[in-house]
């Protein structure tokens, strides 16, 4: 009897299965397919950059002066003015940023207040960077009296990556095995002490990769400083604390809102020198955290 | 052995102020983060009562024109929402299935070698300046495809929404990925136990175990998406008008806030004021969307930590 079943069931059993088999032959063809589309988005966005904008740059274009010509235009100003801004950004956002991700992973107790700043730090993260640009308007450009200078355009982006490097930062210290700890701890350390002459160079990779990481991203970053000065036409070399500056990317919108074909070109050629500028950080971050690491064991 | 010789208590002493005053320091640059947030609110909320001591609340809300340029000036946000919303939703049907088509077969079908090949590029397009997002729609995407498939102009809300949808794509993926990563293996397992096919356990346990996660990561994606700022700009144009069809040119809530401030816009005037006014709208449509979305992702690891 139980043979007769087994028989009915596998006749009514096999061609379902076939078919479940198929549907999820098919899922995984879609799978694929969504791969494949956005790698296709990615390659077509690049050669078209790529296409655009490698006719244009050279040395004059590089060491050059925007113009109402195409031809003669060059990004100089611009690229000192993202540099300045990168580095300065850096520079401010490193301490900051790693002491507030210790606070929040070595020292806080998990009080009300504790948890708000972490909360907090998570919510800001997910702010447009736009309204960073206007609070920076307000801030940095009219209250403090900074104007519209390189120095107001960092400390805006400051605040906007804050988050970013404060959330990589609090991973790699999360990272640190807690036997590091202890062991300072049983050797007699204060806190700090344990703080820094263990997790921190033990956190070190981490930290280097996030802040580096962090910057690349703040050279690409348009929407804030438009608010905060970085005007579009600037023949001259900026300087820090005073005067007008522009950015690359905000050279790129100027030019890539022109319908000429010739303006197109020249937008993507800057968009090509911000995006090797980015290539190099990412680079520099591999080379840091490999640096960082060769004397890290546990 | 009993007490501590006087020397060595006089070296413990400044020591332990040292500890506080440096716990002092770290938690001010922890509580920078809380100055930021009150300082954005206070800023937003002072320009933005300015704004309403010349403008009807009420009208500012329900009005269906906005023309801040050109007089009659008329103060209605509804369409700069819309034109929001419109480039928002294009972005999430192009980002939705791609971002969880490839969660899923990042975190269940592929091999290592071939996810630590194509996560970092998932990685890439989400590090691409959105300005460089913007140049690809207005340079190829609308004259090469849109234009003459659907008979497009310059600028129109479908490229604008595309191209923000590969940017969100990577929110959605990354994050997904992260939710089905921590469905329990034993679930899998015992579904496969039961003879269920690789694709139905995907569709029957993994998927829904995993849904709570996804949700936070389409509404993150949504949030990127309605704050996204210079893709827009260039794609969509400076139209706001009242429209649901893709083909149109429209206005984003970003895209008014840059149009007026890269003019020769006096920070005294009206416009100026109302630009605070859509600011204020913007942050509290993204920061609403982001509290739900923290919500969800903090019930979900409660579910299986």
């Amino acid at each position: 009897m139980s043979a007769a079943t087994s028989a009915v069931d596998r006749a009514g059993f096999e061609p379902a299965l076939a078919r479940r088999k198929l549907s999820g032959t098919i899922f995984l063809g879609l799978c694929l397919l969504a791969i494949i589309i956005l790698l296709l988005a990615l390659v077509l966005l690049l050669y078209d950059v790529l296409r655009e904008g490698l006719p244009w740059l050279d040395v004059d274009f590089l060491t050059g002066v925007p113009s109402r010509r195409p031809a003669a235009a060059g990004i100089l100003p611009a690229l000192v003015g993202s540099i300045q801004i990168t580095i300065l950004v850096g520079v401010v956002a490193f301490p900051i940023g790693v002491a507030a991700a210790v606070y929040l992973q070595e020292y806080a107790r998990d009080s009300f207040v504790n948890r708000l700043l972490r909360t907090n730090i998570s919510n800001l993260a997910g702010v447009p960077s736009i309204i960073y640009g206007i609070f920076g308007l307000a801030l940095f450009v009219r209250a403090l009296g900074f104007g519209y200078t390189i120095l107001s355009g960092a400390l805006t982006l400051v605040l906007l990556i804050l988050p970013v490097i404060i959330l990589a930062s609090i991973e790699a210290l999360r990272a640190v095995p807690d036997s590091q700890r202890e062991g300072a701890y049983a050797l007699g350390a204060s806190r700090w002490q344990m703080v820094r002459g263990t997790i921190l160079p033990g956190a070190a990779p981490g930290i280097m990769t996030g802040i580096i990481l962090a910057m690349a991203r703040a050279i690409g970053e348009t929407a804030p400083l438009i608010l905060v000065g970085a005007v579009t036409f600037v023949t001259f070399l900026p300087q820090p604390f005073e005067g007008g500056y522009t950015v690359l990317p905000i050279q790129v919108f100027q030019w890539a809102s022109r319908p000429q074909a010739d303006f197109q070109g020249i937008a993507a050629a800057t968009i090509i020198v911000i995006l090797v500028l980015m290539l190099l950080l990412n680079a520099l971050a591999l080379i840091v955290r490999a640096r960082l690491s060769r004397n890290i064991q546990w | 052995m009993t007490t501590l010789p006087a020397t060595s208590r006089s070296l413990v002493r400044p020591q332990h102020r040292r500890e506080r005053l440096i716990e002092a320091l770290l938690f001010l640059a922890a509580a920078l983060g809380v100055v930021t947030t009150v300082g954005i609110v206070l800023v937003l909320l002072y320009q933005t009562v300015e704004f309403f001591r010349l403008v009807n609340l009420f009208e500012f809300l329900t009005g269906t024109v906005w023309s801040a340029s050109i007089a009659p000036f008329r103060w209605g946000i509804i369409p700069l929402v819309t034109g929001t919303l419109l480039v928002a939703a294009i972005a999430l049907i192009v980002a939705v299935p791609l971002g969880l088509l490839a969660a899923i077969y990042l975190a269940e079908y592929s091999s290592l070698r071939t996810r630590n090949l194509v996560k970092p590029i998932l990685e890439t397009i989400a590090g691409i300046p959105t300005i460089v997002l913007g140049f690809f729609a207005i340079n190829w995407l609308t004259p090469v495809i849109l234009k003459p498939i659907f008979g497009v102009g310059t600028f129109n809300a479908l490229a604008g929404g595309l191209v923000v949808g590969l940017l969100v794509t990577p929110v959605i993926a990354s994050l997904s990925e992260d939710a089905m990563r921590a469905v329990p293996r034993g679930l899998r397992e015992g579904a496969f136990a039961m003879g269920a096919t690789k694709w139905e356990v995907v569709r029957k346990v993994v998927f829904p175990a995993a849904l709570s996660g996804v949700m936070a990561s389409i509404i993150l994606a949504m949030s990127r998406a309605i704050g996204e700022t210079m893709a827009v700009v260039l794609a969509v144009g400076t139209n706001p008008q009242l429209t649901i069809d893709p083909r149109e040119s429209v206005q984003t809530m970003t895209s008014f806030i840059v149009q007026i401030s890269l003019g020769d816009t006096p920070q005294t005037s009206i416009q100026f004021k109302s630009l605070f006014a859509v600011a204020s709208v913007l942050f509290v449509m993204t920061f609403v969307l982001n509290v739900i979305s923290n919500r969800v992702v903090a019930r979900f690891r409660n579910q299986y930590e």
